[in-house]
């Protein structure tokens, strides 16, 4: 095999795409040459990567969460709530855990409803997704709530511990370091790209492929909800509807990562370059100023050419 | 007598979203404070966008696929529409035909990238979804625009007072475009991909044709909703489709198609697409406070999907429900 075909084409073509995009940025606008500004970029990326990781779990699957938007919201006003304003109340310490719960739980519902009741996840997620949102609307009476982000969601999220490294990328960090020991040195990971690829047999093989659908889903859920923490953490703050703008290009960055929309394949290295790749992208698209238009449109059809690069499937034969 | 059985099981999903339809019209009815033919006109009127995206869902999903980008084809088409919508008789009937045909563009682009790219269609339309969307802000970056009103009141009033015009909209629809194409080689290649692709490789179905027609037809009843949605609103609004998306796949779901193909049909997604709409209307009459509605609306949603689970029931090895 030569050293060409060795390289994995999906962190081949991320990276010199990534690149590109920076150079393209930096000719035009020395300022993204800046340690300072890829930094800021990096942190930004660290929330885009944390909700990334929880997605690409269910999609090994071959099911899909639906539901990050508004898990992610719930979690952000939950935890503002807690927080109180100023984000002085006397259980504010409590803020983050009660939102990591909720995740949870919200995953444990999803898994439940895929898992044993067998409810396509596509639809199923949706539905949850829906009653998360009439929950937030009842609880909050449609505005948005008092409170703001407590002291420790603002330092993890927009803190500096370590010289001008954001702590953000520190939460990235540890969620990639558990992420790739579950795929790769554990069991449950095995299970993951088994049921994947095919869950009958996987079940035939004697594995608990219920109880792993619930775990994935609910990993999925906690990776929402510390999404949308980090988030309330940045904004300082949490409002209604935050987690819509991230639902596609969460899916979006695990794809262009390489890993198969259908499940059973993919690497973690491949999330992590997908959300580099397009944190970068968008970022530079806001530098250049264009109409959100032509945004929209340069974005659409970076992921159809990076697919079309090496996403495409056999051709059907006999 | 066994031909209409196996035809009546080969519809049960759509069957069952009919008779939900026909309680919840009934309930509707019943509680409405002050019920005449205005409110079921403008009931007919509030779902009907949402069902002509759903008929355009329909097709997709048949195949097994899905289309991401149909919310976003109908913002387009909506858009283009606030643009073209007005003048002249002659004007608004040519940029009538050219929404349709951006419409129809928008869907082939979508079959070409699915069936030469061979790309996902779940991954390939969110792809597209986005330059679609990325181009109906181009037209429109603000909400508004100017579309006639003398074709708007044809169109959402009722045929003699009784019944709504959207309801000889869907009729016509299905009797001038669905049922042909369903009974043609390429539209029972729709149901024939869906069941089992490679099957219908082998028995000489032109796979790649079905394909093309079922992305290109969700991207013309797209166009459709969004030219309602225009005659409805007079004006255009680039971000208007985001909701449909997703409701259209609930009200394809819910018209008794499965999620993965081969089975189901368009004139459920209609009945699924008003059924999610009346729910709202019934939520609303029945004292149920206003704040509370959204959280309802997502739990009959929720139920409707677990009543959907009571046919585990009946099956014994588990490896069926593994597909």
């Amino acid at each position: 095999m030569s050293l060409i075909q060795r390289i994995d084409r999906p962190l081949l073509f991320t990276g010199i795409l990534i690149l590109i995009i920076y150079f393209v940025g930096a000719s035009m606008f020395p300022q993204t040459l800046t340690d300072k500004y890829l930094l800021q970029q990096l942190q930004i990326a660290s929330y885009f990567g944390v909700l990334a990781a929880g997605a690409m779990m269910v999609i090994l699957l071959g099911h899909i969460d639906l539901s990050i938007p508004w898990t992610m919201s719930v979690a952000a006003i939950m935890s503002t709530a807690i927080a109180g304003p100023g984000g002085e109340n006397s259980i504010a310490a409590l803020s983050v855990p009660a939102a990591l719960l909720f995740g949870c739980v919200v995953g444990l519902v999803n898994g439940f409803g895929v898992a044993i009741l067998r409810v396509p996840s596509m639809i199923w997620t949706l539905g949850i997704n829906a009653v998360l949102l009439g929950l937030q609307v009842f609880y909050t009476g449609g505005f948005a709530p008092q409170g703001s982000a407590s002291g420790f969601m603002k330092a993890i999220a927009t803190g500096h511990l370590i010289g001008p490294i954001p702590n953000a990328l520190f939460v990235w960090l540890l969620i990639s370091v558990v992420m790739v020991f579950i795929l790769r040195r554990t069991p449950l990971g095995r299970y993951v790209y088994a049921i994947g690829n095919k869950e009958a047999a996987t079940y035939l093989s004697g594995m608990r492929t219920r109880g792993v659908i619930i775990a994935c889903f609910m990993w999925a859920g906690f990776c929402s909800a510390l999404g949308g923490v980090l988030l309330a953490g940045y904004a300082d703050q949490a409002y209604q509807a935050m987690g819509d703008p991230y639902l596609l290009p969460t899916i979006a960055a695990v794809v262009v990562g390489g890993t198969h929309i259908l499940g059973g394949t993919g690497k973690y290295s491949g999330t992590v370059m997908g959300v580099l790749l397009l944190t970068l992208l968008s970022s530079v698209l806001s530098v250049l100023q264009l109409a959100e238009g032509y945004k929209q449109i340069i974005y659409g059809c970076v992921i159809i050419a990076m697919l079309l690069s090496y996403g495409r499937a056999q051709k059907v034969t006999a | 007598m066994a031909d209409l059985v196996i035809r009546l099981r080969h519809n049960t999903g759509g069957l069952i979203a009919l008779i939900l339809f026909v309680v919840l019209l009934i309930v509707f009815i019943i509680i409405h404070p002050r019920f005449n033919m205005l409110a079921l006109e403008a009931t007919a009127n509030q779902g009907a966008a949402l069902a002509l995206v759903a008929m355009g869902q329909t097709l997709p999903v048949l195949t097994g696929g899905l289309d991401l980008s149909i919310g976003a084809v109908l913002a387009l088409s909506n858009s283009v529409g606030s643009e073209l919508l007005s003048g002249p008789p002659w004007q608004i009937a040519l940029g009538i035909v050219a929404v349709i045909a951006v419409g129809c563009v928008c869907g082939l682009i979508n079959g070409l990238i699915v069936v030469f790219g061979r790309i996902q269609p779940i991954i390939a339309t969110l792809a597209t979804g986005a330059v679609y969307t990325g181009l109906a802000l181009l037209i429109r970056p603000l909400p508004g625009g100017a579309v006639d009103e003398s074709v708007s009141e044809a169109l959402t009033y009722s045929v003699g007072g009784v019944i709504p015009t959207p309801v000889f909209i869907f009729i016509g629809l299905v009797l001038v475009v669905w049922l042909p194409l369903k009974n043609s080689i390429l539209g029972r290649g729709i149901y024939a991909v869906g069941s089992s692709e490679v099957a219908a490789y082998m028995s000489g179905v032109p796979i790649k044709g079905s394909r093309l027609l079922a992305y290109t037809g969700a991207g013309f009843f797209a166009s459709l909703g969004g030219l309602f949605l225009g005659f409805q609103t007079l004006s255009g609004d680039a971000n208007g489709g985001v909701t449909y998306t997703l409701n259209s796949i609930a009200a394809v779901v819910i018209g008794g198609t499965s999620l993965f193909g081969g089975t189901g049909g368009v004139v459920g997604s209609i009945f699924g697409a008003y059924v999610l709409r009346i729910i709202n209307s019934v939520l609303l009459f029945s004292g149920v406070p206003s704040l509370a509605q959204p959280l309802f609306q997502g739990a009959v949603l929720i139920f409707a999907l677990m009543a959907s689970a009571l046919r585990l029931i009946g099956i014994r090895n588990r490896l069926d429900v593994m597909s």
